[in-house]
């Protein structure tokens, strides 16, 4: 595979009904690419724009094939090898959920397109085998989103494009659908434009991040690195949190404790964890985290990690951020610990420095 | 006193005309409605107002310009010598042309208003489902648009059965050809022949409340099935 069949490129450049957008940014034909920002930064509108239903200048190529670019190229929306999911599910009330399901299926492989992602896959993947022969009326929020998901897939999509698919769920839809979404990661290997404003989701579904902010690109790259950049905005939040990536080693039975590994050194994450030499995700918030220049030798917290401290950030005359690797070798992956300013001073804290995280509360971002 | 076989004529010509008139209403009234439901051109609502037009004009006045439009010195009448006849005024077709522009409005305006009420959403998503326009148009479109459609059938069919100026100022009284219903009516009662005016009155009033009973009660069974 070239570079261009395994990336997908984006140029977009002009004024909305009032508002201006400028951006451009670059996200992997694999995995989720979180497009993330406060309300009116412009993710709808970029996700709107790669699937041609707006239409602004630019340039936008999707694993090497051009959808739109300067010298006039712009294909519709429907010449578009895209699913779309609405922040609404959007289902056709004048169809069965079988006939929803089947509305882009059945165009699809009228146009020449092999069905590879399979009817019956996708019931299953997302649970709807008993909505099949019902009208779409009776069905509840995270139903009707589940179908419209699956609605979307069957149409075949090259990429699958997600407008906050759970903003009008509650909490209880909203936990109820998650793990479709994390199997739809796991299952195929669709690449998928996920637009929300929740960093929790996307702490948990996203593997690259685009940041956006007042219709502009600020960074975009690896979730992980993105999350740990001091520099950035979303280290400035009080919820700031940084995410790794782990493999789980060993459950002690009697303290509840599972072991996990982290680039050679260990954390304790509670509650049993299944499958040794499973990777997962956990969440590590910065707030959680607190430096000591020396091991601390007795303390209640449990995870104690060796640490490189890369950079320090002021956030305001109280406090700073530290921008950190995990382990005293180079190359590990990134944390961030939020202290205070005086502390930093007094402990004489400085880029390149061979520390110690203390982390109190390390949580996983899914579950088994 | 009089045959009851006279009151049939102008019946079945009324449910003639009116029925070939819907017909070419739907087929007219459908890409004016869901143009004046999509286009965001400043002038549609110009256009609009021409076609709402019949909802304020006296009969009598819609009449008399279609009389000058379809006589012989007409366009209508250019048109009618094609078929080698004079003029399309005081003709079967030239009525139907008459209760087209007439009933126009009661027919634009509920399948304009369902198409307004889908929304711009249901279309997008087609379109994300690989549906070219106007596949999207004959599978989203027009389906959801039911309700509005049934209503301006019926609302078109029904304001042609009772449609009375129109049809005096520019199809006369011509049996088997112009004499419609309300004609009929009206010209019973000025003869004074009061019996089948009752009877045809009567039938009216029946008809009429049927219809609007039924669209009701219609109406409301989709609600709720659609609630």
């Amino acid at each position: 595979m070239t570079r261009s069949e395994s990336v997908i490129t984006a140029r977009f450049r002009g004024t909305r009904g009032g508002f201006e957008v400028d951006v451009a940014f670059e996200a992997p034909m694999r995995g989720i690419t979180a497009i993330f920002g406060p309300s009116g930064s412009g993710k709808t509108t970029i996700l709107r724009c790669v699937s041609g239903l707006d239409r602004l200048p630019g340039a936008l190529t999707v694993g090497g094939d051009v959808w739109q670019n300067d010298q006039g190229v712009f294909r519709a929306p429907y010449d578009r090898p895209i699913g779309y999911v609405f922040q609404e599910p959007s289902l056709f009330p004048h169809l069965s959920v079988r006939r929803n399901l089947e509305y882009g299926r059945q165009r699809a492989v009228k146009a020449g397109i092999s069905d590879q992602i399979r009817f019956d896959d996708v019931v299953r993947l997302m649970g709807i085998q008993p909505l099949l022969d019902r009208s779409t009326s009776g069905l509840s929020g995270g139903e009707r989103q589940r179908v419209a998901i699956g609605r979307a897939l069957l149409s075949q999509p090259r990429l699958l494009l997600m407008d906050e698919p759970l903003s009008s769920l509650d909490q209880k839809n909203k936990e109820e659908i998650l793990p479709y979404f994390e199997a739809l990661h796991d299952t195929l290997s669709i690449p998928i434009f996920y637009v929300s404003h929740d960093i929790a989701e996307i702490e948990r579904l996203g593997d690259t991040l685009i940041l956006l902010d007042m219709g502009r690109v600020l960074a975009f790259g690896p979730l992980a690195e993105l999350l740990s950049d001091a520099r950035l905005p979303i280290a400035r939040r009080s919820d700031a949190a940084t995410v790794v990536e782990a493999f789980v080693k060993a459950f002690d039975p009697n303290d509840g404790l599972t072991e996990m590994d982290v680039h050679g050194e260990t954390l304790f994450v509670p509650g049993r964890i299944t499958e040794v030499g499973k990777a997962r995700r956990i969440r590590i918030a910065a707030a959680d985290v607190s430096l000591s220049p020396e091991p601390p030798s007795r303390t209640s917290i449990l995870n104690v990690v060796p640490a490189l401290a890369k950079e320090i950030h002021e956030i305001d005359n109280a406090q700073v951020n530290v921008m950190l690797t995990i382990g005293h070798r180079e190359g590990g992956p990134a944390l961030l610990a939020r202290i205070s300013r005086r502390a930093c001073q007094t402990l004489h804290f400085a880029p390149g420095q061979a520390i110690y995280a203390q982390v109190k509360a390390v949580s996983l971002v899914n579950r088994d | 006193m009089f045959e009851a076989g006279e009151l049939w004529p102008p019946i079945r010509l009324t449910l003639i005309l009116a029925s070939v008139t819907t017909i070419l209403l739907l087929i007219v009234a459908t890409p004016v409605a869901w143009w004046l439901s999509q286009s965001r051109v400043r002038w549609k609502e110009a256009v609009a107002a021409v076609v709402a037009l019949p909802l304020v004009l006296p009969p009598t006045v819609l009449g008399f310009y279609l009389l000058l439009a379809l006589g012989p010195n007409g366009p209508g009448g250019l048109l009618a010598r094609l078929f080698g006849i004079r003029s399309l005024a005081f003709t079967f077709e030239g009525l139907v042309i008459g209760s087209i522009l007439y009933s126009l409005p009661f027919v634009v305006q509920p399948i304009r208003n369902a198409f307004e009420a889908i929304g711009p959403r249901p279309l997008e998503v087609a379109a994300t489902l690989r549906a070219r326009p106007w596949d999207a148009f004959l599978t989203v479109a027009i389906p959801m648009a039911r309700p509005g459609f049934i209503t301006g059938t019926v609302l078109g069919f029904a304001h042609t059965v009772g449609e009375f100026g129109v049809v005096l100022m520019i199809g006369g009284n011509i049996p088997g050809e112009t004499r419609v219903l309300s004609i009929a009516i009206y010209d019973y009662v000025e003869s004074l022949q009061w019996t089948q005016a009752h009877i045809l009155a009567g039938g009216m009033l029946a008809f009429s409340f049927v219809v609007i009973f039924a669209m009701i009660t219609l109406e409301k069974r989709m609600g709720q099935a659609r609630g």
